[in-house]
């Protein structure tokens, strides 16, 4: 059975409990850097990004998820996740964790009140459309070479892949649909099969 | 087909805000300051309630250039409060793209009888409560986040927790009672049977509950978590402290931490004079907010 830490400084954390214990993982909450013991994936949740962010650093938990990250172990990153996986935010001075090889516009889609629900088609999860529900979300502007794109919503690229790394700019965690997070436990599963 | 304004699109927007503080502040510098001590929100407002107590008279939505000088200012999602009942301030707060609106009892209320049918709003509304019954109440009308009234401006914890004992307590009731009861419940506890049956099945209110009202310390922010809160609220606490930068990175951390006492601690040290506060006793019952709200 997999561990999945999920980030839990701020935002919708517990959702993404429920759905990862929902199908049969473990899951354990991480606040400070002695929680990412043993786990075999991490989650970054929605939230706000910045607030997310500062915690990070107050809490000196960039350098070890990082360092973690980089030997291989997958992290999903869903909405303010995204922009905290990305080496480029828009607009902002510094990236966060700064994984993924993708550069995030902010609040894309406008404020709250253009915030909205719609059916994605997602190729890599088979049909039917995945229900998406995008808050005040990001989109990515540009990936590197290494990036698979997953889905777009007009134009916009609002899923992308990069090796162990998975960012999406909605909020699967909000839905009873469990097909995205199983996406993610079948990568955490494969590289647990590489390991010793 | 993309769908704006949906039940999901608006509770999901208070989930994304849990865990977190949301500051209240009356111009731009304040709400760089909240958003670079990690904030989740920002409430922008032409007085905090403790200047509001202060100066007396009727107290209305704010002047919108405040609140657009905020938007400008920070990339944080921006709340601003409209009087209960008044269904045109909030129709303005929306058409300026206010990303929540607090339909807030720290106002002079506008109807004596109705809030505002919110369901009818694209944009989402977060109500004060003092229990469960006007907790769903709020939350039948539309309202997508709650938080408890407490007794703003007072720096005074009392009611907050008053309030969040209160709605938890009866959480705990109504979970455990048989379904039979419910009826009978909601009709003492002036709530919709249904948002009830709700409450029943999940053990928890159906949209995010934050504290509110009196939070002036890091220790409070944490009380009021360790009482079930989702977050807080902090009014007059940050800025009519002694040094607000400070006040407002401690708040944010000991909402996060709540049950790293330690650390609470050390966060806490010289941080200097929290806002003075009152109490409550020698505050008359027509000086009270929490009492505003049907």
């Amino acid at each position: 059975m997999s561990k999945i830490g999920v980030l839990a400084l701020q935002g919708a954390f517990r959702e993404h409990k429920r759905l990862f214990e929902m199908l049969g993982a473990e899951t354990v909450l991480v606040k400070l850097p002695e929680h990412l013991e043993g786990i075999d994936g991490l989650v970054i949740p929605g939230g706000e990004s910045t607030a997310i962010g500062r915690l990070l650093r107050e809490y000196a938990l960039v350098e070890p998820i990082r360092r973690l990250a980089v030997e291989g172990m997958p992290v999903m990153g869903t909405c303010a996740g995204m922009i905290v996986l990305a080496k480029e935010i828009v607009g902002a001075p510094e990236p966060h964790l700064a994984l993924m090889d993708i550069r995030v516009n902010r609040n894309s889609f406008g404020r709250q009140r253009e915030s909205f629900e719609t059916d994605l088609d997602i190729p890599a999860i088979g049909a039917p459309a995945f229900p998406a529900v995008f808050i005040r979300a990001p989109h990515v502007e540009s990936v590197g070479a290494g990036v698979d794109v997953l889905a777009r919503y007009e134009d916009r690229i609002v899923a992308c892949r990069e090796g162990q790394f998975l960012a999406l700019s909605f909020h699967p965690e909000l839905t009873d649909d469990t097909r995205l997070h199983n996406y993610f436990l079948e990568m955490v599963a494969a590289r647990q099969q590489l390991q010793p | 087909m993309a769908k704006t304004g949906t039940e999901l699109v608006k509770r999901g927007m208070a989930e994304m805000q849990k865990g977190g503080v949301i500051m209240d502040v009356v111009t731009p510098e304040q709400a760089k300051i909240a958003e670079a001590a990690g904030a989740v929100a920002v409430m922008a407002l032409e007085r905090v309630p403790s200047d509001i107590r202060a100066a007396g008279g009727v107290a209305r939505m704010a002047d919108p250039t405040i609140v657009e000088e905020v938007m400008k200012a920070v990339s944080i999602p921006v709340m601003a409060k409209c009087r209960i009942g008044h269904i045109v301030e909030a129709r303005v707060l929306e058409a300026m793209g206010v990303d929540y609106i607090d339909e807030s009892e720290v106002l002079t209320p506008a109807d004596d009888k109705f809030h505002i049918n919110k369901k009818e709003f694209t944009v989402p509304f977060v109500c004060g409560c003092r229990d469960l019954g006007e907790a769903l109440r709020r939350i039948g009308e539309g309202a997508s986040m709650i938080r408890t009234k407490g007794e703003p401006g007072t720096g005074n914890i009392v009611e907050a927790v008053k309030h969040q004992r209160m709605v938890q307590a009866q959480i705990r009731r109504v979970q455990g009672m048989s379904e039979d009861e419910l009826m009978t419940e909601a009709k003492n506890l002036g709530a919709p049977y249904e948002l009830l049956l709700e409450v029943h099945r999940l053990g928890r209110l159906p949209v995010v509950n934050f504290a509110a009202g009196g939070i002036a310390t890091p220790a409070d922010a944490a009380l009021m978590m360790e009482l079930g809160s989702d977050g807080v609220f902090v009014g007059s606490g940050i800025f009519k402290s002694e040094n607000p930068e400070k006040f407002a990175r401690a708040i944010v951390q000991a909402t996060t931490h709540y049950q790293d006492y330690g650390l609470i601690a050390e966060l806490s040290k010289g941080l200097g004079t929290p806002m003075k506060g009152i109490e409550l006793s020698t505050l008359g019952e027509h000086e009270r907010m929490a009492g505003r709200g049907w």
